[in-house]
């Protein structure tokens, strides 16, 4: 391995590894540069095998560099930069509300470069929050229960499907629970702000008995040991990530519309290291031009070309209007409204 | 009242007066044009503010006797659509905030059900426009006040304000330039007429005493008119004084040719050689007062007729014989001999013949009066690109005196002092040639001692 000669001390720690920090840490680790002059704060919600890869090529570039990398859940990372002013240089998160949220309330910091102004304009919003990843929400279908070329590819045909056989697929449907999770709950918002069909497709799952999970590990798990027939709303780069490994489920892009979801970089207000923050983000921008890390993260680049070839494609807008679902009263009522069709009460 | 120099000018003034003008109204045009655009823009997002708000309004509704609210994704995601900036909003039910940003603050000047109100404040570091709209929403039958509030940043706002100014002073300067280069033309257009005018009365010869005959522009009647006055008064005045030295030669002309006569007879009674002496002085003076009375006549004569130039066809070289003949006694006397050269065929020329003998006449006269004893002079007539008539005596020349000196009235040259004379010869002389399109032109002679005069004239 070209980068065995770094020593890359790491240090890992499920919860509360650092006593002060108030919120909940998932992981940390440290990559000392073999040349340290600087070190680097990221906060990510990205699992460190996904994102250990192009911290690594960045490290090869920047080899002055170190890094401290801690991974948070989305909620958690909110709770870290928002409320608690913790000092972190960039911000790294799939949660694109929340990112737009920081953006707004004024945590983070303007930054152009030839880098981020190649970049579409969907893909970044005030020179503050830069795309550097287009993931789509994909519908997965089990290949014990989808052995043919008969599937469903749209959400009318998925509603009509579980109309019509509601016993071959009780109990054996899944989703996000969006009340725990944040990129359920950005997806569904954005579902039912597309489309009222929404609805109609979580009351069918409703009647089904739907199962909810709290993430898309679990979820893909199930399908592949024949809990689950469909699952709903998955992130489509960890699905393909993990059928690549594995397989067991076929990944449907669905062609009434499909979310992308774009995972985003952000240069805190009060980063304490901009330099190399701002390189990292150069970085992350032209991620296009490194086939070998988008391969070996599973991280899709931002890609304009390839919503052009399908209209389906709909990256997620980034804007104030991200800010409407984060509402407190408009998520209460919303939740209220999922559970109501969820659980069928 | 004295003005620096730049300002003498009346084309510099005005054109500074017109820049001066136009770069106010340059300066107005980037006002009004910056401020109507700015107003545009404001009020575009007052209007998309304003549309936000009642977006919100219209999500409200009372839900198990609580009011309650789904924040409707297009009254956010509008203020995103023309500009990147920040948006904070507030819902707040009779004073309590039902959601969004708790510490935007109140409107100072507070909405009602009618009419939104909008203000501009600092708030987390960005300067914000703010509409407010009020509504009443009942809940379980009661009525309540809901205060929506929608704020944005004006980072877009002054972006266009930048850009809007740029396009401005583009404007502006451009107004300026064309403004500036129209006012160069104009001045030079006002000014036109003077030029013309001037060039008019530059171009006139010395003696064109006659009225302007140019059309000036209205403001410039009276001048030209004063100015005509002016010069038929100069005319006048100089006719006379012509007339009175005509007037006065010829008096004094016949009472000599009188005292001649008389000191003739005398001459010839007197016996003793120094009273005889004495009297040939003295005819000898009264001939020379004779002669400079005949030659102011001449050039008074010269003076007239060229203002009304008679124009008959000449044989020049008939008229050259007919003087050399006529002042043949007057060489005689020095013996002095005349030597003419007249090619065979003369060339014609249409012009004043009594003028042109005056003047042949006078530079032989001056010929001969200043060639010593027993010379020669010649007189020569050629014709090629030009009618040439040299006369060439081997007299004492001009000595060291300016050639165009000469030719002016009463001058002479600088080694005369001992011959009597008027100096209007070849005044005479060069007002005939110049009448006739010529020149007279004054030279050493070549080779030897004398004078060369010329008359050219171009050929017809």
């Amino acid at each position: 391995m070209r980068l065995a000669c770094f020593p890359a001390a790491i240090i890992a720690a499920l919860t509360f590894l650092n006593a002060a920090a108030a919120f909940e840490i998932e992981e940390r680790a440290t990559y000392t540069a073999p040349n340290p002059q600087s070190e680097l704060r990221i906060i990510s919600t990205a699992d460190r095998e996904v994102f250990e890869p192009i911290l690594l090529a960045f490290q090869e570039e920047n080899q002055t560099v170190s890094i401290d990398y801690t991974i948070a859940s989305t909620t958690e990372l909110m709770k870290a930069v928002h409320e608690e002013g913790e000092v972190f240089d960039l911000v790294i998160s799939s949660a694109m509300d929340l990112q737009t949220k920081l953006a707004n309330d004024g945590f983070a910091q303007t930054y152009r470069s030839p880098a981020t102004d190649a970049l579409p304009d969907w893909a970044k919003w005030r020179d503050q929050v830069f795309a550097f990843t287009q993931e789509p929400a994909v519908l997965i279908l089990s290949e014990k229960a989808f052995p043919t070329d008969d599937f469903p590819t749209s959400r009318d045909a998925l509603i009509a499907l579980l109309r019509d056989q509601p016993d071959r697929f009780r109990g054996k449907v899944g989703t996000y629970d969006v009340r725990t999770s944040g990129f359920g709950y950005m997806m569904a918002t954005q579902d039912a702000r597309v489309s009222e069909n929404f609805w109609r497709l979580l009351e069918a799952m409703g009647r089904l008995d739907a199962r909810l999970y709290c993430c898309s590990g679990a979820m893909l798990e199930d399908v592949r040991n024949g809990d689950l027939a469909i699952a709903y709303n998955v992130l489509g780069s960890y699905a393909q990530a993990q059928l690549d490994d594995r397989g067991g489920y076929r990944i449907v892009l669905m062609s009434d519309f499909a979310n992308i979801m774009l995972r985003t970089a952000v240069i805190t207000s009060n980063a304490e290291n901009v330099t190399d923050a701002q390189t990292m983000v150069d970085f992350l921008a032209s991620l296009e031009s490194r086939p070998d890390l988008v391969a070996a993260s599973g991280l899709p680049a931002v890609d304009a070309d390839a919503l052009q070839s399908n209209v389906a494609l709909r990256p997620i807008r980034l804007g104030p209007g991200l800010l409407a679902f984060l509402d407190r009263l408009t998520r209460r009522n919303f939740l209220r409204n999922w559970e109501a069709s969820i659980t069928q009460e | 009242m004295t003005f620096p120099p730049l300002t003498r000018s009346i084309r510099t003034r005005l054109f500074l007066q017109l820049a001066a003008i136009s770069a106010l109204l340059s300066v107005a045009l980037f006002l009004v044009v910056r401020g109507l655009a700015e107003t545009a823009a404001e009020a575009t997002q007052d209007g998309i503010l304003a549309a936000s708000a009642t977006s919100i309004a219209d999500a409200l509704r009372s839900e198990d006797g609580e009011i309650t609210l789904d924040l409707p994704y297009s009254a956010l995601s509008m203020l995103g659509t023309t500009n990147d900036d920040r948006v904070f909003y507030k819902v707040e039910v009779n004073g309590e905030t039902l959601t969004g940003y708790d510490d935007l603050p109140a409107p100072a000047d507070p909405p009602t059900i009618s009419q939104n109100t909008f203000a501009t404040f600092d708030y987390r570091g960005d300067e914000v426009r703010m509409v407010s709209a009020s509504r009443t929403v009942s809940a379980s039958g009661v009525p309540s006040n809901v205060l929506i509030s929608v704020a944005q940043t004006r980072l877009g706002l002054a972006a266009i304000s930048q850009r809007i100014s740029a396009i401005a002073t583009g404007v502006g300067l451009v107004f300026f330039l064309v403004a500036t280069a129209l006012s160069l033309l104009a001045a030079r257009s006002a000014l036109r007429p003077l030029k013309e005018m001037t060039a008019a009365v530059t171009r006139r010869g010395p003696a064109d005493l006659r009225p302007l005959a140019i059309q000036p522009p209205t403001e410039l009647e009276p001048f030209v008119a004063a100015l005509n006055t002016f010069i038929a008064r100069l005319r006048a005045s100089l006719l006379r004084s012509e007339d009175l030295i005509a007037e006065a030669a010829h008096r004094v002309r016949t009472p000599l040719a009188t005292v001649r006569a008389k000191a003739e007879v005398t001459h010839r009674k007197l016996n003793k050689p120094e009273h005889k002496q004495t009297m040939r002085e003295m005819i000898r003076a009264i001939d020379e007062s004779s002669r400079s009375a005949g030659q102011l006549l001449d050039h008074a004569m010269v003076t007239f007729r060229t203002d009304s130039l008679a124009t008959e066809a000449i044989d020049m070289g008939e008229l050259v014989r007919e003087t050399v003949a006529r002042l043949e006694p007057a060489a005689d006397l020095k013996d002095a001999t005349i030597r003419c050269t007249i090619p065979k065929q003369p060339p014609h020329f249409t012009g004043d013949r009594i003028l042109l003998q005056s003047a042949i006449q006078n530079i032989l006269d001056n010929a001969i009066k200043y060639s010593p004893d027993d010379s020669d002079i010649a007189v020569t007539l050629t014709a090629a690109d030009t009618i040439r008539l040299d006369v060439t005596d081997q007299g004492r020349g001009f000595g060291d005196s300016d050639t165009d000196t000469l030719k002016t009235r009463f001058s002479r040259g600088a080694n005369v002092d001992d011959i009597v004379g008027s100096g209007l010869g070849l005044t005479i002389a060069d007002e005939v040639a110049r009448a006739h399109g010529g020149t007279l032109n004054i030279t050493r002679n070549e080779g030897a001692n004398g004078a060369c005069v010329s008359l050219v004239f171009p050929l017809q």
